[in-house]
């Protein structure tokens, strides 16, 4: 029997961080997408950054941790793909949480014209524009490597997807 | 006998499943051998994509067939036979630049396949297709970029593009290769149109190798069997390994 309502359960879930950037929660990230309460269960609607993002499984296990410590059972997590992620989701807080974690926050939305061009990024350290890709592809799939010519720091930027 | 819709859906989501999966398994065996780090890490990022995509149409075609089978189950212990990805899929990396001309051939057909798919009637394959996508851009972008370097680069780099692109182009026919398997679903909306993704990617092909001073192969005799199970012997190789343990151990959890 479920006691809970959504907005306790998402108050609940808010604390669980992005296991790759543990400075952000998954709420923050856009990729907890909605809570469902039924008579007979709870089901969390989760959905991936990236098709093969490798921090799902954590993310799930999180989430059923965390409810089953609150005593919310019976709760089910379904994955679903629509609508796509986009860094669209990301708040504003979480952008700011990004830059000062040392991470350069996506530009934009409109991420079609960004594999192609050529963006001024801006250093989450120095807040230089003079700034260059190192490579397109970081240490995880929703990250690329730039080096700020200024302060000589490498960082990361997380791509609009 | 007659094919039902379940049974083409099936084939359908087994077949661009298995193409993600030997794709995803090829690209990783670049890990730790990329000619310089970058691209170490570009490689099995695209790879990491694809395993994603793979596990998401093999959940989704175990869902379809109705028999309790997971993606885990569809991957582990088809036989190579049941196993329905296109040749070009499976054939070994070779060299960078062939690995690079199989990517800008595949991912080209990738990104307008899965920007038509993304419209398809069936919900789940749409939703994949529009997820896909997003992640095909880079694929693509990244293999045109090396294209162009290559092809218009050394003597050395372009010979090896040339070659890589003349010994690939007999498989890829088959990627606009079509049976009832597509003619049923295409008749309800559910499959991709695939002439005039053939368009598509015959322009964008042949502008980039343009570009990159490359020769165009001219048309001539096609190699297709993967779609119908009928492969190359290089599947059984991959199979061996990647199902290795399940074989070996049924139901092994760790």
């Amino acid at each position: 029997m479920v006691s809970h309502t959504k907005e306790g359960i998402l108050k609940l879930l808010s604390v669980i961080a992005d296991p790759e950037i543990p400075v952000v929660s998954i709420q923050e990230m856009g990729m907890l997408r909605d809570v469902v309460v039924s008579d007979e269960v709870v089901e969390i609607i989760i959905t991936p950054t990236y098709s093969g993002c490798p921090a799902m499984g954590i993310i799930e296990q999180d989430i059923r941790m965390t409810l089953e410590q609150n005593g919310v059972k019976p709760a089910r997590v379904t994955l679903v793909y629509d609508p796509a992620w986009t860094t669209d989701w990301m708040s504003n807080a979480a952008k700011e949480k990004l830059r000062q974690y040392g991470i350069a926050p996506p530009l934009h939305s409109t991420c079609s014209q960004e594999v192609f061009g050529h963006n001024m990024i801006e250093c989450p350290r120095c807040q230089s524009y003079n700034t260059v890709l190192l490579s397109r592809f970081g240490s995880t799939a929703c990250k690329s490597l730039y080096k700020c010519n200024d302060c000589k720091e490498p960082f990361e930027y997380f791509k609009c997807h | 006998m007659i094919m039902t819709e379940q049974q083409a859906l099936y084939t359908y989501a087994l077949r661009l499943g298995d193409n993600a999966l030997i794709q995803s398994y090829r690209l990783s065996e670049w890990c730790s051998n990329g000619p310089i780090l970058e691209e170490d890490l570009a490689l099995t990022n695209f790879a990491l994509d694809m395993t994603g995509r793979a596990q998401a149409l093999l959940t989704y075609a175990g869902q379809i067939e109705g028999k309790g089978q997971t993606d885990d189950d569809l991957a582990y212990r088809r036989g190579e036979r049941s196993f329905y990805n296109q040749l070009i899929f499976e054939l070994p990396n070779g060299d960078f630049a062939f690995t690079i001309a199989r990517l800008l051939f595949t991912s080209t057909y990738e990104y307008f396949f899965f920007e038509q798919l993304q419209h398809s009637a069936d919900k789940t394959l749409a939703a994949i297709a529009a997820k896909t996508l997003k992640e095909v851009k880079y694929h693509r972008a990244h293999a045109t970029d090396w294209t162009l370097r290559l092809g218009d680069g050394t003597e050395q780099s372009h010979n090896r593009m040339q070659k890589a692109i003349n010994e690939l182009w007999m498989y890829t026919g088959e990627l606009f290769a079509t049976d009832e398997t597509e003619g049923l679903l295409e008749d309800r909306n559910i499959a991709a149109d695939l002439a005039p993704i053939r368009e598509k990617w015959n322009n964008h092909i042949n502008r980039i190798l343009e570009e990159a001073t490359m020769a165009i192969p001219v048309a001539g005799y096609m190699q297709s069997g993967g779609r119908k199970g009928i492969h190359s012997e290089h599947l059984g190789h991959i199979l061996s390994e990647m199902q290795y343990l399940q074989r070996a151990y049924p139901d092994a959890t760790w």
